[in-house]
């Protein structure tokens, strides 16, 4: 999933300072799974808006609604009949979801509600880590099926540095140093001699680095 | 392992000397006097002299630059790059502005982290990892190419360096990280310093029964503790460093002022003792901040006069 943690409420504030009436648009997918940006966190976040601008001596309409997904046309459709009724919309989905709300309602302001983190899993009840960076060219058949682009902090195709320390990373005491999973995964594998094939220089194109990117199936057009 | 480039260093080590390596760390100004300055001090004892690049990721004065001055002034530079600051364009161009200068020796290395330095919220590069910018300047220099395929005009001679640690966990891929560096081109070894004589030891039997000791020239690594205080610092607090508790006790165990001079004493110990440990073709003598003490170290450990020059 998309990994999303709430923007503190100040920040939140500072962009609807002037509205009198704001739409608060959370999503149904990841961001609610991440406790960030779901029908409870639209919720909360409503009633802390609301009380904030009280205790300024203001008023303040708050719309809630929750979308099945903000990253598709039809689901973004159902606020067509309602956005010009408000001065702005805080989105609690991803980037992904306030962009694409943003390109459908161009005449509305629309803010983000929360800081996109990254792509990863819920390693246990409020952990969230990463797995995935997307670089578009996957090789996770040559390292174990363990990441290095996305877990090992300089992204070593051949690792790990000087710094992995009894697992860990040096940049970090609480961070597992990716090579040393992928070193003990090769070994309860039987396959520790893969370890010496040299990992090629990366094509770096399919990732951000060759400018954003886009996927089209014809056969599905 | 025959000579494959003009390097003095690839020289004195094909020759079958022993070679004295030391380095310069470059100044965080732009006041060429402090490396020329450190270069002046160490340049009889040594056989060539590494010039590090931006380590602990503290932005200083440039590697390449600094490589020019020790150039200029006759010296043999080893110019250390490292990938996590320039992108394959930028690496490949400073490798071709090292051979305009005939700088012959390369050391490649991914780098520290850069939150470790001055710039903590900088982005990093990677593009390449340590062994792939081995495999880069092999390329450019043995096939006379670019990575992207094009002819390289009068392309670059360097002896290829790379840096290993016999002390980072995970230990039991420490030989076979080796044999991949050599795999990728690496022709000398500069290691991580030593103060576990024993550990490191354990490892050259190690390389030895691959038989990689015949591939590569490995040269052992050492940096003499100033003080007591630099002994705990660098066990407990430098990611891959291993200090075994009775050096620290050495120091410890001596007054104050005398801790300097034990500290050069382990180290002339150390050497003297690796000098008979088959495969190590010669010492990296990292005396951080304190070169004026490499003369003695060379001299008391029967590695002077460095030999002459063909």
């Amino acid at each position: 999933m998309i990994v999303a943690e709430r923007k503190p409420i100040e920040e939140i504030m500072g962009f609807i300072r002037d509205c009198k009436r704001v739409l608060l648009v959370g999503c149904n997918e990841c961001v609610t799974v991440c406790y960030a940006g779901g029908k409870k966190e639209v919720e909360i976040l409503a009633s802390a808006l609301t009380m904030a601008f009280m205790k300024e001596g203001r008023e303040l309409e708050v719309k809630e609604v929750t979308l099945e997904r903000q990253c598709d046309h039809e689901y973004l459709e159902e606020i067509r009949k309602i956005i010009d009724e408000y001065d702005a919309v805080i989105s609690l989905a991803c980037g992904v979801g306030v962009q694409f709300l943003a390109e459908k309602y161009f005449r509305t302001p629309v803010f983000p509600g929360v800081n996109t983190l990254f792509m990863g899993v819920t390693e246990e009840r409020g952990v969230w880590a990463e797995r995935c960076q997307g670089c578009g060219q996957c090789i996770l058949s040559q390292t174990a099926g363990i990441c290095p682009v996305s877990r090992c902090a300089k992204r070593l195709l051949n690792g790990p540095c000087g710094g992995s320390t009894r697992g860990k990373c040096e940049i970090n005491p609480e961070l597992d140093c990716a090579w040393q999973l992928i070193i003990d995964r090769l070994k309860e594998l039987g396959r520790l001699d893969d370890y010496e094939t040299l990992i090629p220089i990366k094509d770096w194109s399919t990732e951000r680095a060759g400018g954003p990117r886009k996927l089209v199936r014809e056969d599905l057009q | 392992m025959s000579r494959k480039t003009p390097s003095r260093l690839e020289e004195i080590l094909s020759a079958g000397h022993l070679a004295v390596t030391s380095e310069c760390g470059p100044p965080r100004g732009s006041d060429a006097e402090v490396i020329t300055k450190k270069a002046e001090m160490i340049k009889d004892y040594v056989d060539a002299i590494n010039v590090t690049d931006n380590q602990t990721s503290v932005t200083r004065l440039c590697s390449l630059a600094a490589c020019i001055r020790l150039k200029l002034m006759g010296l043999e530079p080893i110019l250390q790059m490292v990938t996590r600051d320039r992108n394959r364009i930028a690496l490949q161009s400073d490798i071709l502005g090292a051979a305009s200068f005939d700088i012959y020796n390369i050391l490649c290395l991914s780098g520290d982290h850069q939150q470790f330095g001055d710039n903590p919220q900088g982005q990093n590069v990677f593009d390449l990892d340590s062994m792939q910018l081995i495999q880069t300047v092999r390329y450019m220099r043995d096939e006379g190419k670019f990575l992207g395929g094009d002819d390289i005009q009068h392309p670059p001679r360097m002896f290829v360096g790379a840096a290993a640690n016999p002390f980072a966990d995970p230990f039991e891929i420490r030989v076979r990280r080796l044999a991949k560096k050599v795999a990728a081109g690496a022709e000398f070894i500069q290691t991580q310093c030593i103060y576990n004589l024993d550990k490191f030891e354990l490892w050259m039997k190690q390389v030895r029964d691959r038989g990689l000791h015949e591939k590569v020239y490995i040269l052992a690594g050492l940096t003499p503790f100033k003080s007591a205080g630099m002994a705990k610092y660098m066990k407990n607090r430098v990611p891959g460093m291993d200090v075994p508790d009775e050096v620290v006790e050495r120091m410890s165990g001596v007054p104050k002022e005398k801790q300097p001079e034990e500290g050069i004493n382990i180290c002339v110990e150390s050497i003297q003792r690796l000098k008979e440990v088959e495969g190590v073709r010669g010492f990296h003598i990292m005396a951080i901040e304190w070169e004026e003490k490499v003369p003695e170290i060379v001299e008391r450990s029967g590695l002077y006069p460095r030999p002459e020059a063909e």
